[in-house]
């Protein structure tokens, strides 16, 4: 299924969020099983089936990696369930020393300003990686697709260690 | 009344008829029915005037007495009368055991699930639950003067999948429609009206007798969108009834109580804890065994120290709730409050001074959720067509599977918007293997174990091929009830393999079905009669759903296609007036077939009109 096309907005990796929203939202109105309560069986199973399409279509849309992943399978790059190893060495230091910062933090005389340090660093490089994303996807060429996926795997480190980080903020708080 | 309605097949007669519609509140301890009537929705009043009815069934050797009857006799027959069953929905025979304590009554394992021996023999939840059903549904009927076309029944946010499916048993049971099963808070919200003029994000805060919910809702131009549940299904107003149950213990020194002694307890418990409402000091005297009394007096401050660990679990509950949803108590503009327990000062206080503002309490708390109910059940009934309420709900629980070493591995995490399907591919490992066996869990725990098992499937009918020949997609569909359905296909083949279903804690639908026809209410003709009424009952709504889809979209056919649809539905219509109840299935089965792609047709073209007010690109 092709998720741009459900949602009615060209297939490129930019997208306005606020619209997609909006388009979301009147999707779900039409579509939504509470429509069909007093329908068919038939109907209503369509209804519930549309409207997770949508769901899904949704979710996808408004994660960049996701939205990322979708746009690339579309183009015949599939890379959501891969299993492959990585073999950038700069790149698996970096996160090594991030992951060491990380987990130091709780130990640091001023946890608080380690942290915002830190996450600092990884909005900025997450920042980069995803400017660099548009830019290769937006190219439409095999070549810059390759490099697209390239890019997703390296940006799904630096999710998780936002993740990792807004853990690490709430223990914190506690 | 006309006595005879003329009709074109396939037309319906009275197509803007009024739809007699109710929402139920299915409480733990208490239940309500309400509806709405000239615009405004309402609980309704039994015979003898009251409208909350306490959910208590007593079983005598010849007949079944529900609510404040039954309370009366609690006392004196605590065997056969059970109070709050709700606890006991879509629960395992060994973790009732190991949960419930002192319960008065005589547990039995049926299938696994915990059942009671009763006068009148075993009777299950779901069975006693359809008693409380049909009770209220007859209050119902009585009072609008006909046959209801479907109810709106609420759950706790934070039911599971066997909980709410044994809530659909129980009302399949007692012969109701379920429209929706909605979310109390989810109700609570709409019964403030907070669809319509109120924006940002609204809490829910539901203290019940047997449960706490917290729900983070977020509204937006009529769409009630649930950010985030959370909650407890074992903590709600009668814990602190136990609590000060475990405090007069201590005054009077009986440390063991039989059934009857706990009732006399909990009766003077509820009395105090209802009073220190309103009263700073209560004064007890309460009788013990050989004509003695105990007499002393409990202080507000006293009780809210005795309740305070408890009202503390529920603010845990709530920060928890809105860190999921990403939020600080600053944005959380509205708070409902719902549920009995929430009268209690020290609960209120608490509430105000963790949200930072003055909950709602305007409408009675034990009343919000089942006029809630009552307003969906109106839309979904299809009485008011410029609804413009969406409500997205969320699933509560993630979705797992168990993979190896008893590790659980999430398929649909918690708070995925519903419904929603998701595909999870699986291969054999051993040479020409035509079976395969997966457990569904639902839980946040990374161990197995620690997680609900909701139901082993399966797979079989797997073709034959090398290990790790065959691909096998497996399809989870949570619908906008949160119920779990599962589908499998074998990818390369594309040979359906069939999915059998063991759900761990519930019912299969055979059984459901044989409750059906072994309840002595219902004798062989009567199951046939209603299996007939069933088929009449769809073919009757296949009949209106096509026949509004050729009056507004016929141009999406042709002159065959339509031809062919027309003949379906006169087939259908002459059916319908038969009493062949397997010939009106077929013609259903036929107009659904025939109409499959109309159907598909209309759908694609009411997404492309709503996205009308967008610019669309044809990709």
């Amino acid at each position: 299924m092709n998720y741009f096309q459900l949602f009615g907005v060209p297939a490129q990796f930019d997208l306005d969020l606020t619209d997609i929203g909006s388009r979301y939202l009147e999707l779900q109105r039409s579509c939504h099983p509470d429509n069909f309560a007093a329908a068919s069986e038939r109907d209503r199973l369509l209804a519930v089936q549309q409207a997770a399409n949508i769901n899904d279509a949704y979710h996808s849309l408004k994660h960049p990696l996701l939205r990322a992943e979708h746009l690339l399978a579309l183009r015949g790059l599939k890379i959501s369930n891969e299993q492959r190893s990585f073999t950038d060495p700069a790149f698996l230091m970096q996160q090594m020393e991030l992951r060491e910062a990380l987990a130091e933090i709780e130990d640091a005389d001023e946890p608080e300003q380690v942290l915002a340090d830190t996450e600092r660093l990884i909005q900025q490089q997450k920042k980069q990686l995803l400017q660099q994303l548009s830019a290769a996807l937006d190219a439409g060429e095999p070549q810059q697709d390759q490099l697209a996926a390239e890019l997703i795997r390296k940006l799904k480190f630096f999710f998780k260690l936002q993740q990792e980080l807004e853990l690490i903020e709430q223990q914190l708080q506690d | 009344m006309a006595l005879l309605q003329i009709a074109e097949p396939g037309q319906s007669a009275a197509p803007h008829q009024h739809k007699l519609a109710a929402g139920i509140d299915l409480g733990t301890t208490n239940s309500l029915v309400a509806t709405v009537r000239s615009g405004e929705a309402k609980t309704l009043a039994n015979a003898a005037g009251k409208d909350m009815v306490p959910s208590v069934v007593r079983y005598t050797a010849d007949s079944v007495i529900v609510g404040d009857a039954a309370v009366s006799a609690a006392v004196t027959d605590a065997e056969n009368t059970i109070v709050s069953v709700k606890r006991l929905m879509g629960k395992g025979y060994q973790e009732t055991l190991a949960q419930a304590g002192a319960l008065p009554y005589r547990l039995t394992e049926q299938n696994g699930l915990v059942a009671i021996e009763t006068v009148q023999g075993i009777r299950n939840p779901v069975e006693i639950s359809a008693e409380i059903l049909a009770t209220l549904a007859n209050t119902a009927s009585e009072t609008l003067g006909g046959e209801l076309t479907g109810v709106v029944i609420t759950v706790p946010a934070y039911f599971d999948d066997a909980q709410r499916q044994a809530t659909k048993d129980a009302a399949r049971l007692a012969g109701l429609n379920v429209l929706r099963l909605l979310n109390e808070p989810t109700a609570a919200a709409l019964a403030y009206g907070l669809d319509s003029g109120q924006e940002g994000v609204v809490a829910v805060y539901d203290l019940g007798g047997g449960t706490f919910d917290i729900s983070v809702l977020r509204l937006k131009q009529g769409v009630f969108e649930v950010l985030a549940t959370g909650g407890d299904s074992a903590l709600g107003g009668d814990d602190f009834d136990h609590a000060i149950v475990s405090w007069l213990q201590q005054q009077t020194g009986e440390t063991k109580l039989n059934g009857q002694q706990q009732r006399q307890y909990l009766k003077i418990a509820r009395q105090l804890k209802e009073q220190l409402s309103d009263e700073q000091v209560v004064s007890i005297d309460l009788p013990l065994q050989q004509d003695k009394h105990w007499q002393g007096e409990l202080s507000r401050t006293a009780f809210e120290q005795l309740i305070q660990p408890l009202v503390k679990r529920t603010i845990r509950a709530c920060k928890q709730a809105l860190r999921d949803a990403g939020l600080t108590t600053d944005e959380v503009v509205k708070v409902v409050m719902v549920g009995g327990s929430t009268r209690v000062p020290q609960v209120r206080q608490q509430v105000a001074e963790f949200f930072n503002t003055d909950p709602l309490t305007s409408i009675d708390p034990d009343k919000v959720v089942a006029i809630g109910a009552a307003i969906q059940a109106n839309v979904l009934a299809g009485n008011k067509s410029d609804n413009e309420t969406l409500l997205l709900d969320v699933i509560p629980l993630s979705l797992g599977i168990e993979t190896m070493g008893g590790l659980t591995e999430k398929i649909i995490p918690r708070n995925t918007v519903i419904p929603v399907a998701r595909a999870q591919e699986f291969t054999t490992f051993k040479d020409g293997q035509t079976a395969m066996a997966i457990h569904v869990v639902q839980g946040e725990r990374e161990l197995t174990e620690n997680c609900r098992s909701l139901a082993r499937f399966e797979l079989r009918d797997i073709p034959p091929m090398a290990a790790g020949g065959a691909h096998i997609r497996v399809t989870f569909q949570v619908d906008a009830d949160g119920l779990l359905s599962v589908t499998a296909q074998e990818k390369s083949t594309g040979a359906q393999a069939s999915v059998q279903v063991k759900p761990s804690y519930g019912l299969t639908d055979d059984q459901v079905a044989a409750m059906i026809s072994g309840s002595m209410q219902h004798a062989r003709q009567d199951m046939q009669q209603r299996l007939l009424r069933e088929q009449q009952v769809e073919a009757e709504r296949v009949l209106e759903a096509v026949s509004a889809a050729l009056d507004a979209d016929s141009a999406l056919l042709d002159e065959t296609e339509l031809t062919a649809i027309r003949q379906a539905l006169a087939a259908l219509a002459a059916a319908k007036q038969g009493t062949d109840t397997a010939a009106i299935k077929a013609a259903i089965e036929h107009t659904n077939t025939i109409t499959d792609d109309f159907a598909a047709r209309r759908m694609d073209q009411s997404i492309r009109q709503a996205l009308r007010g967008h610019k669309v690109d044809e990709v």
